[in-house]
């Protein structure tokens, strides 16, 4: 199955870069156009991570990059839910987006250098900044990722994190070794088991996979962070107004949460004074025509899927069974690093 | 005319090549096989060969293909051996047996690979203790859920002598059973080999140890930290992988046995009890191997079928081409196109080349089985 969808891809991939005029080719610059001609928006999510993407029991999707796609749709439709998911594995994740089979990705993906420069792909934003970390049992009796000389970790292919717990251990002089499976779930099963002493991914992630173990309480996540995760969106390079318009979704959300709008007082604060917020509502200026879109395109959003705060605190926040705390994650307002350039 | 075609098609390759390339540079999509140079800088857990993170993606191809090759090789011996024991047991006489082995056939030939696969993984060997709390036989294996950790032996320079030795004994016998079966087609005698050959294997191996004394370290498993350090790791997905490839095969090559050995004339095993052979040697020298006729060619393609099937290696994590290649290497650079390519080179090469293994052996049984 897997191996036949990677196929279908690179098949895909290979057709499109074959022959001159090509969906893919053609894109560049018309994402837009191709979207609204379509009637809804092809969105590449995780497999299941909860908080980030997963299908809740009804099978609806949910999470911080779901409602990132559904911000999107209601930028484009005034209507969230004209987006269709993708579930995909990390490594199927950047053939997905090069050959055409999604228009977005947000999938808990970091942004990297080499990402950025050699894939064919963008990154307009960052909408959640991460690290990398470790979970361990608690009575193994570790408490420091300095202890891990010698231990066995779980984790999984093509990520960020397998080069990181490489150059970790090694500049570390510590020895390890490391299993890592295709599939999230499998790797957290393995871990669950015994095949490792540790599980190790983004920080987000293991609040996240902690929730799947047979007992989480049992689990510590060790204080470490070991590297830079800036995770966000990803689009295919070459098609600036659809970059322009992804990257002022996310900071359409921050701002937002700078004024004090929120998807409750959305109808008050269309008569607000504030130049500032005049502005993000479409009431003052053209920033909507200019993104291709209607006059109200941050209004659409933040009545879909609120602030950036709501969307923080309604999937990954302290009420929430991962119970993160905003941390860097605030407003630079807070002495965070969420901050959105002017609208203006 | 037939140039003219190849003219087309090359040319038409060539043009859809270029094409591939500019369009993927128009995609900003980096492109050629300049990767295979740089440096990998991931973890593998079950190496042949020696890697490092500091070594190359092209390292990493070879590793995986050396995995690829050991879990189908190991694979296909035990798929064999198990498969014919499986196949003559089918047609016993004892109604037992042949239930037994009716019954193995069904269950493993009709439940999805996958499945197996995930069960001895998931299912089976998870069950293990922890390794402090390992099952060992004898302080020499040690069973946890991190795999089997032997006892090993480390090879000094003086094991140089007793591969001489070996080599040395590998020939002796060859020529010796030679000699015999030479003495036995002129004198009609039959002659046993393996006395001179003990007396060949004292001779030669005693010289090495006078030569080299003993040559080898022993290397014990002990436990330090979270696992064992020192003897010689059997990783649990490669275990998993090997039971599920072997068992689940085992059962098609069982059927194929059976088809074969029923296709060789009843009249055959009659004039062997005539001549008063016992049925197991008549099994073995009259009817295998014509029924090896019949045999051959779906059995290759079992054999096929098998290495083609380690790929599904990927779901428990054993490191094999298509994890580390088309899994990591292609998400880590990120090369799809390339990549895949290769990934099929490959297989389409461990393809034909077991293909032609396989046909030369059947021209040669064709050949004998003419004869008789
Ligand atoms: N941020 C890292 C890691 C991303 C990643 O894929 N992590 C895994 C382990 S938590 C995951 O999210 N899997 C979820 C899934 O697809 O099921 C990257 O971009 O490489």
């Amino acid at each position: 199955m897997q191996m036949l969808r990677k196929l279908s891809a690179g098949l895909l991939l290979l057709a499109v870069a074959s022959f001159a005029s090509t969906p893919a080719a053609e894109a560049a610059g018309q994402t837009l156009e191709i979207v609204k001609k379509r009637g809804h928006l092809k969105c590449g999510v995780s497999q299941g991570l909860p908080g980030f993407s997963t299908p809740d029991n009804r099978g609806n999707w949910t999470g911080i990059d779901v409602d990132f796609c559904k911000a999107v749709a209601a930028a484009i439709f005034n209507d969230a839910d004209k987006v269709k998911f993708t579930p995909l594995s990390a490594k199927e994740r950047f053939t997905a987006i090069q050959s055409g089979e999604v228009d977005i990705i947000a999938r808990n993906t970091t942004w990297s250098m080499h990402r950025d420069t050699a894939l064919g792909v963008d990154f307009p934003v960052v909408n959640y900044y991460d690290g990398q970390g470790f979970m361990v049992r608690a009575d193994l009796g570790v408490r420091s990722a300095r202890d891990l000389d010698g231990a066995t970790l779980c984790t999984n292919q093509g990520t960020t994190t397998e080069l990181n717990a490489a150059d970790y251990f090694r500049s570390n002089g510590m020895q390890y070794e490391i299993v890592a499976f295709e599939k999230a779930d499998e790797s957290v099963a393995a871990y669950n088991s015994g095949r490792c002493d540790a599980y190790t991914t983004d920080h987000s992630a293991l609040y996240a996979q902690k929730l799947k173990l047979s007992d989480p309480k049992a689990h510590i996540v060790l204080p470490e962070v070991i590297s830079k995760e800036p995770l966000g969106p990803l689009v295919r390079q070459g098609d600036a107004a659809w970059n322009d318009l992804v990257r002022w979704t996310h900071y359409a959300t921050v701002a937002a949460e700078e004024f004090g709008v929120t998807s409750k007082n959305i109808s008050e604060m269309k008569s607000s004074s504030n130049p500032s917020i005049r502005r993000l509502m479409g009431q003052d200026g053209s920033f909507g025509d200019n993104l291709g879109l209607s006059k109200q395109w941050a209004v659409h959003i933040i009545r879909a899927v609120g602030n950036y705060g709501e969307i923080f605190e309604r999937n990954v926040g302290v009420k929430t069974p991962l119970g993160i705390k905003r941390g860097v994650n605030a407003l630079w307002t807070k002495g965070g690093l969420q901050y959105a350039p002017p609208i203006r | 005319m037939q140039v003219l075609v190849l003219a087309a098609v090359l040319g038409a390759m060539a043009w859809l090549v270029g094409n591939v390339q500019s369009n993927l540079e128009r995609q900003n999509i980096n492109s050629g096989f300049g990767f295979l140079s740089e440096r990998a800088g991931f973890g593998i857990n079950q190496t042949l060969i020696a890697y490092t993170e500091d070594d190359s993606f092209g390292r990493v191809l070879a590793v995986g293909l050396l995995n690829t090759l050991l879990v189908s090789a190991l694979g296909i011996f035990f798929a064999t051996l198990l498969g014919f024991s499986l196949g003559v047991a089918r047609l016993s006489r004892n109604w037992l047996i042949s239930k037994i082995a009716m019954v193995y056939i069904e269950i493993f030939r009709n439940v999805p690979l996958l499945l197996q696969i995930m069960f001895w993984y998931f299912g089976v060997l998870r069950n293990l203790p922890s390794p402090r709390q390992a099952v060992s036989i004898g302080d020499a294996i040690f069973m946890s859920n991190r795999g089997f950790v032997v006892l090993w032996l480390e090879a000094s320079a003086g094991a140089f002598w007793y591969g001489l030795a070996a080599l040395g004994l590998v020939i002796g016998g060859i020529w010796l059973r030679r000699r015999a079966a030479n003495a036995q087609i002129t004198t009609g005698q039959a002659t046993r080999v393996w006395r001179p050959l003990l007396g060949l294997a004292v001779a030669l191996f005693g010289g090495a140890a006078l030569m080299a004394g003993v040559p080898f370290a022993l290397d014990v498993p002990h436990l330090k930290g979270f696992n064992f350090r020192g003897g010689l790791t059997v990783i649990p997905e490669f275990v998993a992988l090997l039971l599920a490839l072997s068992l689940y095969t085992a059962a098609f090559i069982a059927e194929i046995v059976r088809a074969g050995i029923n296709s060789v004339s009843k009249g055959q095993r009659e004039a062997s009890a005539a001549l008063g052979l016992p049925e197991s040697v008549a099994l073995r020298l009259v009817v295998i191997p014509q029924a090896l006729r019949v045999i051959i060619p779906p059995l290759t393609s079992q054999y096929l079928n098998l290495t083609k099937n380690s790929s599904l290696a990927v779901a428990i994590a054993y490191p094999d081409i298509v994890s580390v290649l088309a899994g990591t290497t292609l998400s880590q650079v990120g090369q799809a196109l390339e990549i895949i390519f290769i990934t099929m080179m490959i297989y389409l090469s461990l393809s034909l080349l077991t293909s032609w293994a396989m046909n030369r052996y059947n021209q040669r049984m064709a050949f004998v089985g003419n004869n008789t």
